[in-house]
This record gives structure tokens, C-alpha cells and sequence, in this order.
């Protein structure tokens, strides 16, 4: 009896294959949704009107001086749409808004003969506003008490009695920010509608089918009528999971009503202006510790900023809520979530889901409390880690705690942690100005999508009568190496060599009803689907094998071509060979394949549950060298261990992980989105809303050495091949970063100083924190100045 | 003279029907050479990035990256472009269908995951991999001391593999999916080009000679004049002409805020505007020269110019933009400027009328605003020599590549003894205008250089300027931060261990 997770002899899982598009990627030949317009013809363009106000109400519009520029064709505005005017699955956010909700919301679209024209005659439209009073701020929000969605509870133990108990009792604040995804393809659509009135969207989304559902609701069409398909993705990191439907849907209403195809490309600040990004949170704790150091208990209030509508809020808080333990016991523990309604985009999935929200506030708490309880910040995490037995304060046991442990001990010894501390150590004392820093943080991250109807998918494989493959399923390639994993998948479960398997791009008329690319989950789901499907059609081959051969079925086997039989002796059958008979002998050669991940329950409203079929694991250990004149540092090295299973593409997998760590590094010390919180005319605009205003990392923050390890021995029981999932958990290895720049500045300070880091911790937030620092002490005569900054909150030891 | 053509490829395109705000991106997609992507459109993400065949002296010419999404595609009348698709076809010395070495090491290294980004890698990495002096400058490399000898660092702050690949080749452009890693294992592992290569081959000739250009169509036009007095004549007459050189700033303008300007003169291959001489008295730098041209040119003779040039935007950027462009522009925060101030320099200001040199220090005279007047021309900078012994550049940014600078400070002083015979002080980002720190100055000149006297300097260059709060930095930090530089510079003038 064959099980998911084992793998047969010579498998081409496993194997550190390339991506299955690099060739095209470096050769400029990998097509992306807005290269396809050139290839066709009497293509018309889309333009927004965005409103200049942060809230008010369209007063009027009139979109007769646009008509008048020469190569506009139409105006597209809320009368025009025959379905419901809605782009969300919460029906909170109209396609076509007669209140403006954010500054820069769109109000009506202009289609051109030209990008040109449509952006002249989206200059020309006429909007009048009445602008109504705007909330821009978290602290805004939550003044006005302005909230959306679900305020849900995570509760277990007695967490005030165990604080009035505890031997050392914290409390603090942090208000960290958000995140622009920055995939470097902006959103893109491309319509046109085919004979029979069929609606072909092609879109970069990473969930084709809620695309088309949002398509087809909008147009008054059934699902059925319209077509979804994703080529691949300019990156997407979950800016493309809720986010393209509504360009999609304004794509396709233009195509409707004109008969034209329609090319609907964001330029970058119109990307970064109309969609949603990472989550910013305000956090505020009471901790308790014991006289060891282990934590007692947690109080903490959540608040995220979901922005003008919920989109993905409610589940993004949900697994912030989960994830605020990391990887540590808390035995009582007491979490409030809620989301602000503010007006701003609204936020949205990002690698982690919120995951790397709540474990910034734990992270950030243990950094801030080791000083205080006079311990090394990496013997209290050690101290709290969770062990066999354990479970989650959502009531989800902790399977394979052991891993954690084994993989912390391994990468301190292959970090030469012990050393160089030592080296440290000698370094600072012999640098004034210079200082470096270095610290090991771990990650647990839950598998799955909370919600659990998510968590199944489809495939359908083809074996031509040639022994060529063509597989498709529900899966969406964004760069995250899906693609290249199933096509592995495919092919060992075959037994082919990897050549025989060719990819179809993603398509709601192939396999339907899926869900997003989304969760880290999408190997699992779809590999599961996929190696279904080809599983059918290996049993139904080997049954003719079996005949040839006279043996049994089950003693047939498949590997790199060749089909074998158990103590048969002879040639070989060539796989080609085998499915040409087999065609002969009407055997189908094509399956559909289908997956749902057993196990899993979750009661969203109590927050209980087995939400996760698995948990990640992983630790990094980063050093840093921090200029105390600026405080501009240098991430000189990170080491990294991560499970991920039995790879089933090594190259991919490490591809994942070092992308995600630097991603996570961006968030934490670099990436920074300024919104006008003034009263002027401006207020609510984003300031940040282009690549010169908003940076991510680029070579210079890239750790100098940089080693990463996959834990070995790592077998998942349960999973397709015995993997795990990759995608999201890695970025939040990049704690140890800003854990290393508190460390490289602690020791500016006096023993016992709790530094306090804004988030993102970029230079000049370092460099305050230094001033913080020194302050409390009388070194380096050199450095000392006037300078002086009120710290937002401090941490209070009761 | 024929029509519009431009070279892709190794195949002439007609352009005929090129307007003069097309850009060279938008008009390379709509040729069906859809490699060349935009992510940013203003020359940050290099995701645009193609390769150009510019002069190398009279005889030879260099493979040169360029962000494809700024320039009118009009600037490379009878110029060469190669991009991504063009870098493996049948023309190269590989089988067709095989890769080029740069796209082999980047395909088996795992340097893409999307791929979005990855012809404008591969474009960048294939120029450095071309560049004649490549080897050469790894030996003049140091290798850090320490344990991390993974990257080597020149004197200069470039950082080079054992190839001699200079990773500041890559600074322009972004990558989102990677994490950088396997981008530059690919770039440190590629050898020297074959000889038989014909793109290597091409750098042997001499680069296409600019074409007289004449594009006038309703909404706009695009002119490339040939020589100096047929520019100032044509600026007499049109006295709102929009002078380009890699459209570096303008380029910026016209995507993002929608300028369409209604002439476009090209002057970047003017000879006139091209030339640098080094004499006993001054150096003289002609306008028209890019960055990465005056970093040649000058090959470290400027200490504090040979600091600014790897901090400056990125390399895709100085490919392209003049220096004279980046004085003519007048942002308040152009790096180049406060270090061109410390060292005292002037401008050249040309105009049919004649020529006058006047002070960089009386230039601006306000936010964008110079006392350059209509119809005149930026012709040359000039250094004063000897220069001053000891000199720092300080760029305070987020990013250490390529990002604007919140402040940029530049030093140079003079010291006669432990005595302070004279100091300049450059900053940027303080007020509308680069500005000299004047008053500072005073407190030091005459002063012996220690550490009590920088101290109390540094609390006046504190005050220096009128910062503000943005979106890069607070008004305190800035203020802060000059203070700090000061004091760094005095760090680094008095201790041996720390130059970096």
C-alpha cells in the first residue's frame, strides 16, 4: 500500500532541479499577462481616476469632457455594470465607490486607444467630492473606537492570576508597520470575450477562481461563462491572493461592453496607491516570568490596521493570534484581536498571513524582558521553548517540539555561535564607534489555511498515446517553484524522467473551485492532487504491465522510463511502450486527481482547534556591525537551519528560504510606508508610492555570508513525499536581525539596559536607539551629543 | 540620411514611426521584444535594463547597461541595443537555443524565481562581464581583513568577487523573490568571455557614431544637433527646449508626473561637451560626460569624488546620466554636488553670447533654481587643484545602495601641522539648496584639529541649514547626522584602524 509520504526507488523529487521557466526567465522569453497585448490587436487601455481626498463623498461625475479627448472610448463607472458592483467576498468594497473610502480610490476608469488617451481623458473626468472627516492613524482609530469584523479571543489558563503571581511581571507597547509587496510585475489584466459570449481573463492572481467568481458576479454572468488563467506571476507573496479581482472585473466589463479586448496594467504608484499591503499592528502586553525566566503568562491586545474594507483581515488577525507564542510554552495566556477600520488601502494577505505580527510581539517581548531578568536572550528562548506534550494556547498539540530543539542545538554549534561571542565581545571593546551584535531566533509556523474548507485541490494529468505528460492543476506559479515541484511530483509518482512532463498554465476550465496559492500550503495540496491523479493512471498501467509480465499489479514498478516487474527477468518495458498498449487495450490515460488534508478542525469563533496539519520549524542566527556615529549597520552573516521536510527541490526550497529571510529583513529594518497623517490637503495620501520613495532590500542588504542548511532526517508523515511547505515560514527567520541590531546596541548601554527598537529598525531608529543607549551610560566621550528624541514607550517593570 | 534606425539585436528596426516622448522600452515591446520589463518606470528596479554600445575612447567602445525606461527611444538613432533575447541567439558564438555564460550560471544557480526581474539582471551582469579592465581591478582588490572573506573591498568602497566582478554593477537593480544569494554566486563565477565571442569582438570597434536626429511630429519634437554652436543656436531659438543627456531626471519626469516636453535636445554626444583634462592648475570635466565616464576619467585622482561615485544612485543610473545634468537639474540632495562644493569647484556656463565660469557656490539660488539663464548651457566643471589632503564623504540613506540620501555631508581640509589651514564643507539634504556649512568652517579654520575643537564644531554644524521631516528622515536626525559626520571625519582623519 503506497502512502503519501513515501517516496519509491530513484525519485525525481528530491533531486535540485532548476525552475522549470529559468531558461525562459534569463533569456527574456517567459511571458508574462501584460506581454501578451503586443501579440494581439485593437487592444484598448485602462486608466483610473483616483480621488484626491483620504474620505468623502462623489458628489457628481461627469465623464463628458473625457469623451472629448481624442482615443477615449469609454468611461466606465458604476451604471455601467450589469451584476453587483462589488470586488470583495465580504461585499464591503464597490468596484465603482460613490463614497471614496482612501486617498487615491478609484472612482471610474477610462478606456483608451492608448495608455495615453486614457490617461488624458482620466485627467479630463469631472469629479465633485464632499469631503467627510478621515481617520488615518491606528492611534486615530482606536480613539474613535473604529473597528471592523470580528474581535476574537484566544484564552487558556488564568492569565491575570498568574500575573499577580509571577515573580518578574513586564509590560510595554509596540506599534510596528505595514508592508508593500513590491512584486516587481504590478497587477495586470487582459480581457477579451470569445464567440458565445465566453469572458477569457488572463490575470496575475494567485487565486484564479475567486477571480472569476468576482468577474462573473460583477458581469451577471454564471462561472461557467468565464474563464480565468494565470501564465505565471511577476511575483505575487499574497498581494495577488484577493487583490486582482476587482482589476480583473474592470478588465472584463470593458471587453463586455465594448467587444474589444482590454489591457488593464498599474502602472507602480497606481499599484502601490489602490492595493492593499502587510498588515501594520499595535500590540500591548503584560508578561509574566518565573524566577527562571520562564514566561508565566501573556496579556496582549492586538489591534491591526485592515484599512477601509476587511478583504483578508479577519483571517490575518486570526493567525497573528496563533502564531503570538512562536515557539514558546506560555502555560496562560489571554489575546484580544481586533481590526481598525481606517482610511487606507485595504490591507491584505503577505507572506506570513499575520503569523509574523504576532510573532514581532513575542520576539520583540523576549528581546526587551532578558536584560531586565538578567539573562542572555538566547538562553530565555531556549528556556521557553515548547516541549512534547505541550500544546498550543488554541488547544493544537506541538508535534515534533523535538525538532525546534534539535535544530536550535545543530545551529549553534554550526554557527560557531560560542566563539564567536567571544570574538564579539573582544571586537566592541576595541571599537568605539563600531559595534557588532549577534543573535539566534527560532521560528514555529502552523501549515494550512485556518479555514479548513480551503485545504483541498484538484488535478488533471494527461498521458498522451506518445508517453508524454501534460499536468494542470489548481496551483498558481508566482516565482515560489510550484510549477517545477509538481512536475517532479508528477514525475516520480510515473516513474518518468522529468523531460516526459510538461506544465499547462493554471486554468478555472481545467481544474475548478480551487483555492488560492496561498498558506505555504499549495505543494501539499496540490502535489497530494497531483500524485492522485497520476496514481490512477499508474494503477490502471500497471495492470497491463501485470498481464505482460504475468505477476501481480502491486509487483509492477515504475522508474526513470522503464516499467520492471518484481523477480521478472527480461527487458525492461519502456513507459512510451506501455501506454501505447495500453491505449490499444482502451485503458484511459488521463485522470482527474483530487486532495483534502485530513485532520484538521477549527472553531473560529472560539479559536480552538487543530487548525494546521503540521508545524515549520526553523532557527537563524545573524550577526550585524552597527556604526554608532549613524547608526547604519551591515548584516555581516546569517545561518540558517530549516525544516522543510524531505525536500522535494532542494535549489527551490533554499531559493524559498533565503528570499523569504531577506524579504523578512526588508520588513524589519528597511521597508517603510509614510502615509500624510497631517491636516493638510494631502492628508491619508501615501508618501511612499514609488520604488525611490519605498525601498526594499537590494544586494547591499543581503546577508555577506550567508548559509543555509535544510534539516535533515526530516521525513513529514502525512505529506506529499514526506515534505513540508516552505513558502511563508522562512521570513520570519529574520527576527535574529533586528534581535542582533538590539544586541549590537544594548552595548552602548549599561548592564540590565532594555532596548526599546522601532519597527522597522532602520538607521535612524537605530541610531536613536544608541542615543537611548548611551544615555545610560558614560563610555565613548566621542560620541556623546545633545541629541535627544522622546522613546515612544518604555518597557515597565512593576 | 536615411530614416530612424535603431540596431537591436544585431537586427536594424525601422523606426520611423517612433514619437518623441516613446520611450525605449515601451517602443522594444512593441517591436515584440517584451524581455524588458517595468517595475518602477524612474530607474530603480532595473527590471528595463538593456545593454548599449557606447564610446571607449576614438577606437573602442564598451557594453553599457542602461534603464530602457527612461530615455526617448529617438536617443539611439543608429545606435547598437542588445537585450536579454538577443544575448543567445544563433548571432553569438553559442549553438542557438544555447545560453549565453551570464544566463547559464543565472538559470543553473537558481539566480530567478519569477523572472520578472531577471532580464534586466542579465543584461547588467552581461555588461560587467564584458568590461576590458574587469580582471584587472580585482587584483588592485584588498581582501577584507577578518573572517568574512567573502567579499573583497576596494579602496573606493566597490565590492568585487575573485573575478573581478564588480557587484555594484548590480546595485540598479531589484530583486524581490532571491534574496540576492544566488544572483551574485552567479555573477562571481563567470569567467572571462571567450575570444571568439562577437559581442567581446564588438568592443574592439568603435562605438556608432551619433546621427543627426530630427523628429517633429504635433504634440512634440526630438533633436540631436552635432555640434556646439548649431546646440546654442538651436537653444537661442527655443529657448524652452528640454536638454537631455541620459534622461536620467527628465526621463523620471515625463513617467511619473507626465511631462511631455515639447523639444527634446539630445546633447550627450556632443565631443565638445565630452572632454576632461587634467592640468597643473584645474581639471576640467565636460558636462556631457556620464558618471561612470568621470569615475574612468579621473581613475581615483579625486579621493572624495572616487568616495561619492559607487553611492551614486546606482550603476544603471550613472551609465547614463551626465554630470552636468546632475548640477543642471539642481536637487537639493544630488550627491555629487556637496562633494563638488567642498572641493571648491565652478561651472562653466555657455550660451551663444559666450562663456562664463562662475563660482558652484553662487550657482543655486533656490529650490531647482540656478543662475543659469535661458539659453544657456552647462558646458563644464572645474576642479581647482592641488586638492586638499583630507577628504570624507558621509551619505546618510536607508539603503546603502542605490537610495537618496537624507543628508550627504562632504569634507575637505587642509591641515598645516595639527592646524587647520583650510576646510570645505558640502551639504546635501539640509536645505533647498546644497549649501556650504559656513559657519562651521569659521569655527575651524585657524584652529588646531582635536578633539575638543571638533566637538564644538560639530554642535555648530548641527545647526547648519534648515532641515525638515519626511518621509526619509526626521528634521532631528538630519540635524544630528551633521554633527555626527563631522565627528566621524574627525574619527577617521585621527584613527588608523577605522577607514571604512
Amino acid at each position: 500500500m503506497k502512502s503519501l509520504s513515501d517516496r519509491p526507488v530513484n525519485p525525481v523529487v528530491g533531486l535540485p532541479v532548476t525552475h522549470e521557466s529559468a531558461d525562459l526567465h534569463v533569456t527574456g522569453a517567459a511571458v508574462y499577462t501584460d506581454d501578451l497585448i503586443v501579440r494581439s490587436q485593437n487592444v484598448l487601455h485602462a486608466w483610473p481616476v483616483q480621488a484626491p481626498h483620504a474620505h468623502a463623498l462623489v458628489t457628481s461625475l461627469r465623464t463628458g469632457p473625457a469623451l472629448a479627448i481624442p482615443g477615449v472610448v469609454k468611461v466606465l463607472t458604476a451604471e455601467d455594470v450589469p451584476g453587483t458592483n462589488d470586488a470583495g467576498i465580504k461585499h464591503d468594497e464597490p468596484l465603482f465607490p460613490s463614497e471614496v473610502m482612501f486617498y487615491g480610490h478609484a472612482v471610474c476608469w477610462v478606456l483608451g486607444e492608448t495608455l495615453e488617451s486614457a490617461r488624458l481623458g482620466a485627467e479630463a473626468v469631472e469629479v465633485d467630492y464632499e469631503p467627510l472627516p478621515s481617520l488615518v492613524t491606528l492611534t486615530e482609530a482606536i480613539e474613535a473606537e473604529s473597528f471592523q469584523g470580528h474581535q476574537p479571543k484566544v484564552n487558556r489558563g488564568d492569565a491575570d492570576a498568574a500575573l499577580q503571581t509571577a515573580a518578574h511581571r513586564f509590560s510595554g507597547e509596540l506599534e510596528f508597520g505595514g508592508q508593500e509587496h513590491f512584486y516587481l510585475e504590478t497587477h495586470a489584466s487582459f480581457v477579451h470575450v470569445d464567440e458565445g459570449g465566453q469572458v477569457f481573463v488572463q490575470c496575475s492572481t494567485q487565486h484564479p477562481s475567486e477571480t472569476q467568481e468576482i468577474v462573473a458576479h460583477v458581469l451577471g454572468l454564471n462561472s461557467h461563462d468565464v474563464t480565468v488563467q494565470c501564465i505565471r506571476m511577476g511575483g505575487g507573496f499574497g498581494g495577488k491572493e484577493m487583490q486582482p479581482h476587482g482589476f480583473a472585473a474592470i478588465a472584463a466589463l470593458g471587453s463586455v461592453l465594448t467587444g474589444r479586448p482590454v489591457r488593464l496594467r498599474l502602472n507602480r504608484t497606481q499599484d502601490i496607491t489602490l492595493s492593499g499591503k502587510r498588515h501594520p499592528f499595535h500590540a500591548r502586553w503584560e508578561a509574566g516570568f518565573d524566577e527562571l525566566g520562564r514566561i508565566q503568562a501573556l496579556k496582549a491586545t492586538l489591534t491591526s490596521d485592515g484599512g477601509w474594507s476587511l478583504d483578508l483581515s479577519e483571517p490575518v488577525l486570526a493567525r497573528a493570534m496563533c502564531h503570538i507564542d512562536n515557539s514558546y510554552w506560555i502555560p496562560n495566556v489571554l489575546v484580544n484581536g481586533r481590526i481598525a477600520k481606517t482610511n487606507k488601502t485595504s490591507q491584505t494577505a503577505f507572506r506570513g498571513f499575520g503569523g509574523p505580527q504576532g510573532m514581532l510581539v513575542i520576539e520583540d517581548l523576549m528581546g526587551r524582558c532578558a536584560p531586565l531578568l538578567g539573562l542572555d536572550p538566547a538562553e530565555l528562548r531556549r528556556r521557553n521553548f515548547y516541549i512534547s506534550g505541550q500544546s498550543t494556547p488554541y488547544g493544537q498539540p506541538v508535534r515534533h517540539a523535538e525538532r525546534l530543539h534539535g535544530i536550535w542545538d545543530t545551529l549553534l554549534e554550526r554557527a560557531d555561535v560560542i566563539r564567536r561571542k567571544e570574538e564579539i565581545g573582544a571586537f566592541n571593546a576595541s571599537q568605539p564607534y563600531r559595534r557588532r551584535g549577534l543573535a539566534i531566533t527560532p521560528v514555529k509556523f502552523g501549515i494550512s489555511f485556518n479555514f479548513t474548507a480551503f485545504n483541498q485541490a484538484g488535478a488533471l494529468v494527461h498521458v498522451y498515446k506518445d508517453g508524454s505528460v501534460l499536468i494542470n492543476h489548481g496551483g498558481t506559479e508566482m516565482g515560489q517553484g510550484l510549477h517545477t515541484k509538481m512536475r517532479q511530483v508528477a514525475a516520480t509518482a510515473l516513474g518518468v524522467p522529468l523531460g516526459y512532463v510538461r506544465l499547462a498554465p493554471t486554468r478555472t476550465d481545467k481544474v475548478p473551485n480551487t483555492s488560492a496559492t496561498a498558506a505555504s500550503s499549495s505543494s501539499d495540496l496540490n502535489g497530494g492532487a497531483v500524485k492522485n491523479a497520476c496514481d490512477q493512471i499508474s494503477e490502471r498501467l500497471a495492470h497491463v504491465a501485470a498481464r505482460k509480465m504475468n505477476i501481480h499489479p502491486d509487483d509492477v514498478r515504475f522508474a526513470d522510463g522503464n516499467v520492471t516487474g518484481l523477480g521478472v527477468h527480461g527487458p525492461d518495458i519502456a513507459f512510451v511502450d506501455l501506454v501505447r498498449d495500453a491505449y490499444f487495450q482502451r485503458i484511459q490515460l488521463w485522470a482527474a486527481g483530487y486532495y483534502r488534508t485530513e485532520g484538521l478542525y477549527w472553531d473560529g469563533v472560539g479559536m480552538q482547534g487543530e487548525p494546521f496539519k503540521y508545524f515549520s520549524y526553523g532557527a537563524s542566527v545573524s550577526e550585524v556591525e552597527v556604526d554608532a556615529f549613524t547608526g547604519a549597520y551591515r548584516l555581516l552573516r546569517t545561518d540558517i537551519i530549516h525544516d522543510v521536510g524531505d525536500s522535494l527541490s532542494p535549489l527551490i526550497d533554499v531559493g524559498q528560504i533565503e528570499g523569504g529571510f531577506v524579504q523578512g529583513a526588508g520588513w524589519l529594518t528597511l521597508e517603510q510606508l509614510r502615509w500624510d497623517e497631517s491636516d493638510g490637503a494631502n492628508r491619508g495620501r501615501l508618501a511612499t508610492q514609488s520604488a525611490s520613495t519605498y525601498k526594499l532590500p537590494s544586494f547591499s542588504e543581503m546577508p555577506e555570508e550567508f548559509n543555509v542548511h535544510l534539516f535533515e532526517r526530516a521525513t513529514e508523515d502525512g505529506v506529499v513525499y514526506g515534505s513540508k511547505a516552505v513558502g511563508e515560514p522562512p521570513f520570519m527567520l529574520a527576527f535574529s536581525v533586528r534581535e542582533a541590531l538590539r544586541q549590537a546596541v544594548a552595548t552602548f548601554g549599561s548592564r540590565g539596559h532594555s532596548v526599546e527598537l522601532d519597527s522597522p529598525a532602520t538607521p535612524e531608529a537605530v541610531f536613536w536607539a544608541i542615543a537611548a543607549a548611551s544615555a545610560t551610560t558614560t563610555s565613548a566621550p566621542i560620541l556623546h551629543g545633545t541629541e535627544a528624541k522622546s522613546v515612544p514607550v518604555s518597557t515597565r517593570a512593576h | 540620411m536615411g530614416g530612424i534606425q535603431i540596431t537591436v539585436n544585431g537586427q536594424i528596426r525601422d523606426g520611423d514611426q517612433v514619437g518623441p516622448h516613446i520611450r525605449l522600452l515601451d517602443w522594444l515591446r512593441t517591436e515584440g521584444l517584451t524581455g524588458a520589463k517595468e517595475g518602477c518606470a524612474e530607474g530603480e528596479c532595473g527590471a528595463c535594463a538593456v545593454m548599449v554600445v557606447r564610446p571607449d575612447g576614438p577606437s573602442q567602445s564598451r557594453w553599457t547597461s542602461v534603464n530602457a525606461c527612461l530615455p526617448p527611444a529617438l536617443a539611439f538613432d543608429g545606435q547598437e541595443i542588445v537585450t536579454a533575447e538577443g544575448l543567445s541567439t544563433e548571432r553569438g558564438p553559442f549553438a542557438e537555443g544555447d545560453l549565453h555564460p551570464v544566463q547559464k550560471e543565472m538559470s543553473a544557480r537558481g539566480g530567478s524565481q519569477c523572472g520578472y526581474c531577471t532580464p534586466g539582471f542579465v543584461c547588467s551582469m552581461a555588461a560587467e562581464y564584458y568590461r576590458p579592465d574587469r580582471a584587472a581591478s580585482s587584483l588592485e582588490a584588498t581582501v577584507r581583513t577578518g573572517r568574512f572573506a567573502v567579499v573583497e573591498e576596494h579602496p573606493t568602497g566597490h565590492e568585487c568577487g575573485p573575478n573581478g566582478f564588480d557587484l555594484h554593477a548590480l546595485s540598479g537593480n531589484l530583486c524581490r523573490c532571491t534574496g540576492y544569494r544566488p544572483i551574485r554566486d552567479a555573477a562571481y563565477a563567470l569567467t572571462r568571455p571567450d575570444e571568439a565571442d562577437p559581442l567581446l569582438a564588438r568592443q574592439a570597434q568603435a562605438a556608432p557614431a551619433p546621427r543627426r536626429t530630427r523628429v517633429v511630429v504635433g504634440d512634440g519634437g526630438f533633436v540631436r544637433p552635432m555640434t556646439l554652436e548649431g546646440l546654442l543656436v538651436l537653444m537661442a531659438e527655443n529657448p524652452e527646449s528640454t536638454l537631455v543627456a541620459g534622461s536620467t531626471d527628465v526621463g523620471v519626469e515625463v513617467n511619473l508626473r507626465h511631462s511631455r516636453p515639447s523639444l527634446t535636445v539630445a546633447i550627450d554626444r556632443l565631443e565638445q561637451l565630452r572632454v576632461l583634462e587634467i592640468e597643473p592648475e584645474r581639471i576640467e570635466i565636460g558636462a556631457a560626460l556620464t558618471l561612470t565616464e568621470v569615475e574612468r576619467g579621473l581613475a581615483g585622482q579625486v579621493p572624495l569624488l572616487a568616495q561619492v561615485f559607487p553611492q551614486f544612485a546606482s550603476r544603471l543610473i550613472r551609465n547614463a546620466a551626465s554630470i552636468g545634468g546632475n548640477l543642471a537639474t539642481g536637487s537639493p540632495i544630488g550627491d555629487l554636488v556637496p562633494a563638488l562644493l567642498a572641493l571648491d569647484a565652478s561651472v562653466l556656463l555657455a550660451s551663444a553670447g559666450g562663456e562664463r565660469d562662475v563660482a558652484l557656490a553662487e550657482y543655486f539660488t533656490g529650490y531647482r533654481r540656478s543662475v543659469r539663464q535661458p539659453g544657456e548651457l552647462l558646458r563644464a566643471v572645474r576642479i581647482p587643484l592641488p586638492l586638499a589632503d583630507h577628504t570624507a564623504f558621509y551619505k546618510i540613506a536607508k539603503r546603502r545602495f542605490d537610495d537618496i540620501s537624507s543628508v550627504s555631508v562632504a569634507f575637505a581640509m587642509q591641515l598645516d601641522g595639527e592646524v587647520i589651514s583650510s576646510i570645505r564643507i558640502g551639504l546635501g539634504g539640509v536645505a533647498a539648496t546644497p549649501i556650504r556649512a559656513s559657519r562651521t568652517e569659521a569655527a575651524l579654520v585657524g584652529r588646531r584639529w582635536t578633539l575638543e575643537v571638533a566637538q564644538a564644531a560639530a554642535s555648530i554644524m548641527s545647526g547648519e541649514g534648515t532641515p525638515i521631516d519626511d518621509l526619509r528622515s526626521s528634521a532631528a536626525y538630519r540635524s544630528a547626522m551633521l554633527g555626527k559626520a563631522l565627528l566621524k571625519f574627525y574619527a577617521k582623519t585621527t584613527t588608523v584602524e577605522d577607514n571604512r
